[in-house]
């Protein structure tokens, strides 16, 4: 058995602390964004806090920022763990590192000041793709690199969903951001039309699927059987869900093209496979959750257990309800209402965020040489707020995004609209409202996060001292 | 698309759903010398890492199979293998078509009853106002606002000052063509004195104060470069767009700032067509709707005629 010691583990370190910040960051602008719908008077008239550069500097802050530097936080030390040997370069491993947070830097800079690709997902300018491009090709080196040199003969299967993720993104990242530079700023992609569409959504699907779907299903195969100390339910399940799972992902991108200029065999093509990866995306979640079938009294004492279980469950969810989403007639009703934004966020928060967290208190006190966390009832604050406002953001969006496609098809007898599309917007006041109040929740217990991390590793002894009477008390 | 890449997508969907099922049937079978249902796979990670062989739920294969079943039979009947257009001959355009017919037939004639009515009498007719109401908040509220008042770039059509003419045959043609209003651009004609001026004379003209120095030069280049559109007294010109200077409205801003910015760099005001988006008969309760939101029988075309 390998040491700790003999483990890379300064990297994941790094990028496990900047899980929490950039978690603050992103979430602290989405909480922003979501008082200007309510206030559009907060962009203060200043150009670059206005909503249109702020959404995607959101969208790119909790996805690549946070979700990002967990997957690599996470990746590298499971991959270590689970193969038995450190990681194949260190120097390689930490140009990641300072790669990826440069990426970010660039995103946080370049965003508000309104340079932008106009790809959603994609919208970094050129210059901070090809250095995405660079870090995740050392990325694949480190990790694939650290499998092929491995002591453990079978590749451990949290492994396989990681390999697939980092394999997968950089044909997704390279293919769609092919374009044609004309400045340092500004480039014209060298697809056109419904062409650039179709691999703009390929890309934007499987972005979904692969960075927010098998990477963090990578994470759930590691950290779930270890927190709850059983096997994983079913070897069989893992094998049928991964194949089947990677396979079809890459052909759900045409669903956000329903009704489009797209020809129609694409759009029928993406929903049916849409629907047919309902079993597979399932398979993670009943092979996470039946995994603590004998443990289940762990769900009482710990609240670690409970994110990890509440994150499978709302990933169960989400991914029943997009399948849905990709039918025809049901896409007609909920494309464009802020439905697709309660769905994003059951999969954003719910899933992503709630496994992550889980996560990184499993990982703060291993990585720091603690028993535990600072704090166990505050980790179990950090629980009930989020959950709780993760259930007000989705449910205000639900209520909000079926009443708009509601009132947007209403029509009268004679033949004209019922409602404006202006009274559509007033009329989700006080879902946005019901929204901002479950984003300020999630977002506090992000805080209470970084309180107890910070507590946690801070090298004073003072505190060793004043826990344990604290806790007894 | 060429049989070719008809043949390649239906080989590649039908290929990949059919290696799912055969995954499936491949993974649940049984295999000599593999561990038993509730034993690990012998395999260990990290200390503690093991696998249970567990048979996958059947419920959850059950579940797989039918959407297996379901998305073979849907590309059955809809369009989605290459060429072939599926067994209901099925279309989104065909589909919006059919609506769309199916929607004139129902409502046609409740708009060709109107359309019957001549516009000061249907501006009177509180069902078909209230009708063309809704028909305005999503058409033309966008940028003249659900009031009609307009904004900055966008006329107020309840003043009764009109750039195009608001009668109903001007507003009808309005309706049906748009408009293109060209304010042309003066940076290059004027050196900065010459703006100053030419500006402050236009300033003056809505009876408002402005030094005399530069009234008399400015109205100098007025009476060169402005005079052919705004009149020489400025009242403007509907046949061409050309707005009132005298009124104190002011389509783009009335103050001194605002106007050296419009001599300066010109304006641009499109009102779109709406002949194709809402038809004849639409249009006809729309002119109707507009006309009385001006107060209606003051700008009546006999009127406008004798002025």
């Amino acid at each position: 058995m390998e040491t700790t010691a003999s483990y890379n583990d300064k990297v994941v370190r790094q990028f496990t602390i900047m899980t929490v910040v950039w978690g603050i960051v992103g979430m602290l602008v989405g909480v922003l964004i979501a008082a200007q719908l309510l206030w559009p008077a907060l962009n203060f008239e200043l150009p670059w806090l206005t909503y249109s550069r702020l959404r995607p500097l959101h969208t790119n802050a909790v996805i690549f920022a946070f979700g990002g530097s967990a997957l690599f936080a996470t990746s590298y030390y499971v991959v270590q763990r689970t193969c038995g040997v450190r990681l194949l370069s260190d120097k390689a491993a930490a140009f990641t590192f300072w790669g990826w947070q440069a990426v970010i830097l660039g995103a946080v800079v370049t965003l508000p000041l309104g340079f932008t690709q106009s790809k959603e997902y994609a919208e970094l300018i050129w210059p901070l793709d090809i250095l995405i491009a660079a870090v995740w090709v050392t990325y694949a080196v480190v990790f694939f690199g650290t499998i092929v040199k491995r002591k453990v003969k079978h590749i451990y299967v949290a492994n396989w969903f990681y390999g697939a993720f980092i394999l997968t993104v950089a044909v997704l990242h390279i293919v769609n951001s092919l374009a044609i530079p004309t400045s340092l700023t500004q480039s014209y992609p060298i697809y056109s039309g419904a062409v650039d569409a179709m691999v703009q959504w390929w890309y934007g699907h499987n972005a979904v699927g692969f960075f927010l779907t098998a990477g963090f299903l990578g994470m759930m195969y590691y950290f779930v059987p270890k927190q709850a100390g059983r096997p994983i339910y079913s070897y069989r399940l893992s094998v049928v869900h991964f194949w089947a799972l990677i396979s079809t992902y890459m052909w759900a991108g045409p669903h956000h093209l329903h009704w489009t200029a797209l020809p129609e065999w694409v759009q029928s093509v993406g929903m049916v496979f849409s629907l047919i990866l309902l079993a597979p995306s399932w398979g993670g979640m009943i092979n996470g959750i039946m995994t603590l079938s004998g443990a289940w009294h762990k769900l009482r004492d710990d609240p670690i257990i409970r994110f990890l279980i509440v994150s499978l469950s709302f990933y169960g969810m989400a991914t029943f309800e997009g399948p849905m989403m990709s039918i025809r007639t049901v896409n007609a009703l909920s494309h464009y209402t802020d439905w697709t934004i309660g769905h994003v966020h059951s999969g954003a928060l719910g899933w992503v965020a709630f496994i992550t967290i889980g996560a990184v208190y499993m990982l703060v006190p291993r990585l720091f040489n603690r028993e535990q966390m600072y704090s166990i009832p505050l980790i179990n604050v950090h629980f009930w707020v989020s959950t709780i406002g993760v259930v007000l953001y989705i449910a205000s969006m639900w209520i909000a995004g079926v009443m708009q496609g509601l009132m947007w098809r209403a029509v009268n007898d004679d033949g004209t609209l019922t409602y404006s599309f202006i009274e559509s917007v007033a009329a989700t006041y006080p879902y946005y409202a019901v929204r901002l109040v479950g984003g300020l929740l999630f977002f506090a217990g992000m805080l209470i996060m970084a309180y107890n991390v910070w507590r946690t590793i801070r090298p004073v002894e003072p505190v060793k001292a004043a826990a344990p009477s604290a806790a007894s008390a | 698309m060429s049989l070719f890449w008809s043949l390649f997508i239906i080989v590649l969907t039908l290929g990949n759903i059919f290696a799912c099922w055969w995954l499936i049937r491949w993974t649940a079978k049984p295999r000599a010398g593999e561990a038993a249902a509730h034993e690990t796979t012998g395999h260990v990670w990290d200390g503690d890492l093991m696998e249970y062989n567990n048979p996958m739920p059947r419920w959850w294969l059950w579940l797989f199979y039918i959407t297996i079943v379901f998305g073979l039979a849907y590309l059955l009947f809809f369009p989605g293998l290459g060429n072939f257009k599926g067994l209901l001959g099925w279309s989104q355009y065909g589909l919006y078509e059919a609506e769309m017919t199916a929607a004139e037939e129902r409502f046609e004639p409740i708009y060709a009853a109107y359309a019957e009515i001549p516009v000061p009498t249907l501006a009177n007719n509180s069902d078909a106002m209230a009708t063309a109401g809704r028909i305005f908040a999503n058409n033309c509220a966008t940028c003249h606002g659900s009031d009609g008042r307009g904004a900055l770039g966008y006329p107020n059509l309840s003043d009764g000052i009109w750039q195009w003419g608001g009668g109903p045959e001007a507003i009808r043609h309005t309706l049906i063509n748009g408009r293109q209003a060209v304010m042309p651009a003066f940076a290059a004609a004027l050196d900065e004195a010459d703006l100053e001026a030419t500006a402050a004379y236009v300033y003056s003209m809505s009876g408002r104060e402005a030094p005399a120095r530069l009234i008399a030069a400015g109205r100098e280049h007025y009476q060169t470069l402005c005079v052919a559109c705004h009149g020489a007294e400025g009242k403007g010109n509907e046949a061409l767009g050309a707005p009132n200077l005298t009124d104190g409205t002011w389509l783009y801003g009335g103050s001194l700032a605002a106007i050296t910015e419009t001599l300066n760099q010109g304006r641009n005001g499109i009102m779109p067509a709406f002949a194709e988006t809402l038809g004849e008969n639409r249009v006809h309760l729309v002119t109707a709707y507009v006309y009385r939101l001006s107060g209606g029988e003051e700008n009546s075309d006999d009127e406008l005629a004798a002025r």
